[in-house]
């Protein structure tokens, strides 16, 4: 095997899924998987290594919020859009909704009109995504493809608009002082460092990754794929679509909220600005620029578009212009995603056909 | 607030509310165009009739000369002229509309559909040499150089790549539709004369009030609107029910791959759709800065996302379900602004579209741009 052919491998391991990675030794690999793991709990060092520094440094604000504030965020999002876009196949316009639901029931329990301890209001969080998910769900995803689209986008913006219109709910000013999570031995949840906040949401990204991967090759999972694939067929062959597209949603859902959650009480403030119809629409673009249908993907997508805008921020307002038009080249030259989905109808052939 | 509230300016919000709606419907008209030939949420219309905004602005200012509006005296009261000024403005408006829709067309969706060509492939190629040119300077003099000249021979190789010709998934249409958009809005915001600021236009006519109806206040440029807004729609209905490439439009939009094979030129129909959508929007736009006298950077977003809607409602895919959509938005919109106050405006619209939808899952009257029948 020459040296291009061998980089060619690798390459492909990387977006085609496991080349080379599969034909290492199990112990290799779990602890290739485990060193990763570690470097990325290290993640907020990240700018003080040589070379690895200069590439995620972002100028002008401080790395370690950009990762718990936006990278983490953005992470868990597009893990969970995933499940209603990916895998279900459902348009989902509207997802920044349930992400506001989950961070205003955080911020109403645990300081607007209650005080319980985050930990209390997290479960109770999540369950109340799912619950929106569910309530949106039920009358709506017997629609079609695009009329979903445009009424879960209009869900999301009904959330916002309600909670800048609603006193109770802290109006246009938001609420403020939303508990930190307890403090776990030598971890200080503070304003001031954001280091534990990463510490908890990368374990959490990693209890997400592993809850859905289960599901994604569950009885479920193969569910989805058939509704997404071909509805009418899945419906024929006695797949209860609509059971499963729900399930879907509130899946999406709970881990839309509980991003909300961890996002309230990192920030400790929240107010209806930060629920923008936009969000939804990067969330998206998260999911699809990393590939839709493929959790690797979506979190590479959900770094990148949190990423990207801080990274060049000395490219100043033009900024956004530049990640618009990084959007329509991606999408012109990588359609399936920069990590495409293994194994779909419309996916690459199987790298297995021409490993000879 | 009260039922007096609503009795009292009843057939006011009526009259405002179908001019909103018109404005609406002429909009909802590209999306569902689009929709019904390519099965694609066009999310870059609202940056087309945001720059046919521009575009009129920049034309009656720089162009024909007229003045901010500050008081006093109009520049033309009556006659020829002002008539002439108003046709000029809204050809002008569809003019610039429709290029940005091809254009936008030819850059974002073709590469796409395994059909990019030799202008897609520059343009993209100038885009990246520009986004290149940003890490080296600010300056954009320089920066047009570098991509000018890396655009030469990057073309080239993009020109290569889109050879494979191989047809994307739908979403990557949609997520390419909001980069463009984020990109046009963010260009205009950039490279306008002034940043982000609200754009005042010229008032070019005097708003009389022409008539009274029921005791609503109709003026002149509500009526202009309604003329025009009727005009273009009912032009546009006879074009793609009467004429051969609107039989094309209809066989697209029915199976495109079966039309493909009976000989009809799809790209060009394609093309076609684009250039009708836009210019409906263009005119959108005109009337726009008509009634309301401003425009804004990122005035299409939120436009834009209503007369989806409307095109929802009406049925999309449906050129007379647009102009139901529409009005039927526009009005529920005023009159739920009336009853819950004004900041539920959004609200209303969404609850509207979201229990017609429960009723007739495809919208009031159906998908049918391919059954369009006079």
């Amino acid at each position: 095997m020459n040296l291009t052919q061998q980089f060619r491998d690798i390459t492909r391991s990387v977006t085609h899924g496991p080349g080379v990675f599969s034909k290492l030794p199990k112990s290799a690999r779990w602890s290739l998987v485990g060193m990763l793991i570690i470097a990325f709990y290290f993640m907020p060092y990240w700018p003080n290594v040589p070379v690895l520094g200069w590439i995620v440094n972002t100028p002008g604000t401080s790395f370690e919020n950009v990762l718990t504030d936006q990278i983490m965020v953005f992470v868990l999002m597009a893990l969970g859009l995933n499940v209603v876009v990916g895998f279900a196949g459902l348009l989902d316009l509207g997802y920044v909704g349930f992400y506001a639901v989950g961070a205003y029931t955080t911020a109403i329990l645990t300081s607007q009109h209650a005080s319980w301890p985050w930990l209390a209001a997290l479960p109770v969080s999540v369950l109340a995504a799912m619950a929106a998910g569910v309530i949106l769900g039920t009358p709506t995803l017997r629609l079609r493809g695009d009329y979903l689209a445009i009424v879960t986008l209009g869900f999301g913006e009904i959330i916002r608009i309600t909670a800048n219109n609603t006193n109770w709910l802290g109006g246009p000013r938001g609420i403020n002082n939303i508990k930190h999570p307890p403090n776990i031995g030598p971890l200080k949840f503070t304003v001031l460092d954001a280091k534990p906040y990463w510490y908890l949401g990368f374990t959490i990204i990693l209890l997400v990754l592993f809850v859905l991967h289960r599901l994604e090759h569950s009885r479920v999972g193969r569910a989805w794929s058939a509704v997404r694939e071909d509805e009418d067929a899945a419906e024929l062959m006695g797949v209860d679509t609509f059971k499963f597209k729900l399930w879907a949603f509130a899946i999406g859902a709970a881990v839309g909220g509980l991003a909300g959650s961890l996002y309230a009480t990192k920030v400790a403030f929240i107010n209806p600005d930060g629920f923008l119809l936009q969000l939804s629409i990067l969330f998206l673009a998260a999911v699809v620029l990393g590939g839709t249908g493929n959790m690797y993907g979506a979190i590479v997508g959900g770094f990148l578009v949190a990423w990207v805008p801080e990274r060049f921020r000395n490219f100043d307002t033009r900024r956004y212009f530049v990640f618009g038009c990084i959007l329509v080249l991606v999408m012109v030259f990588r359609p399936q995603g920069i990590i495409p989905r293994r194994g779909s109808a419309a996916g690459p052939a199987p790298v297995e056909g021409d490993a000879q | 607030m009260s039922n007096w509230l609503i009795y009292r300016t009843f057939w006011d919000l009526t009259v405002s509310g179908l001019v909103l709606g018109l404005i609406y419907a002429l909009v909802a008209l590209g999306y569902t165009m689009v929709y019904g030939v390519l099965r694609l949420i066009n999310f870059a219309h609202s940056e087309v009739f945001m720059v046919g905004t521009f575009g009129v602005l920049v034309s009656l200012t720089k162009v024909f000369g007229i003045p901010l509006f500050e008081g006093g005296q109009y520049p033309f009261r009556t006659g020829f002229v002002l008539v002439g000024i108003l046709l000029a403005s809204l050809l002008i408006g569809m003019f610039v509309s429709g290029v940005g829709a091809i254009a936008i067309e030819r850059i974002a969706y073709r590469p796409l559909r395994g059909a990019g060509d030799v202008y897609g492939a520059v343009a993209l190629a100038f885009i990246t040499g520009l986004i290149l040119s940003f890490i080296f300077s600010s300056d954009i003099g320089l920066n047009l150089i570098i991509a000018a000249v890396v655009a030469g021979p990057l073309s080239i190789l993009y020109l290569r790549i889109f050879k494979r010709g191989r047809q994307a998934p739908r979403l990557a249409f949609l997520i390419s539709a909001i980069g463009v958009s984020m990109a046009l809005a963010e260009a205009v915001a950039i490279w306008g004369p002034d940043e982000r600021v609200v754009y005042q236009t010229p008032r070019i006519l005097e708003k009389k009030v022409l008539f009274t109806f029921f005791g609503a206040h109709v003026r002149i440029d509500y009526v202009i609107v309604a003329v025009g807004a009727v005009l273009m729609m009912t032009s546009l209905l006879l074009f793609v029910n009467r004429t051969r490439l609107g039989r094309g439009i209809r066989a697209v939009a029915q199976d495109a791959e079966t039309s493909r094979i009976l000989g009809v030129n799809v790209d060009l129909v394609i093309l076609v759709t684009f250039l009708l959508g836009g210019a409906m929007a263009g005119g959108a736009a005109m009337m726009f800065t008509l009634v309301y006298d401003q425009t804004r950077f990122n005035i299409g977003f939120l436009l834009g996302v209503k007369s989806f809607t409307a095109a929802v409602l009406g049925g999309i895919g449906n050129i007379r379900g647009a102009l139901l959509g529409g009005v039927v938005l526009g009005l529920a919109e005023n009159y739920g602004s009336a009853v819950f106050g004004g900041q539920w405006k959004d609200v209303i619209a969404f609850i509207v579209l979201l229990v017609v939808l429960m009723f007739r899952p495809t919208g009031i009257l159906g998908e049918s741009l391919a059954k369009a029948r006079v």
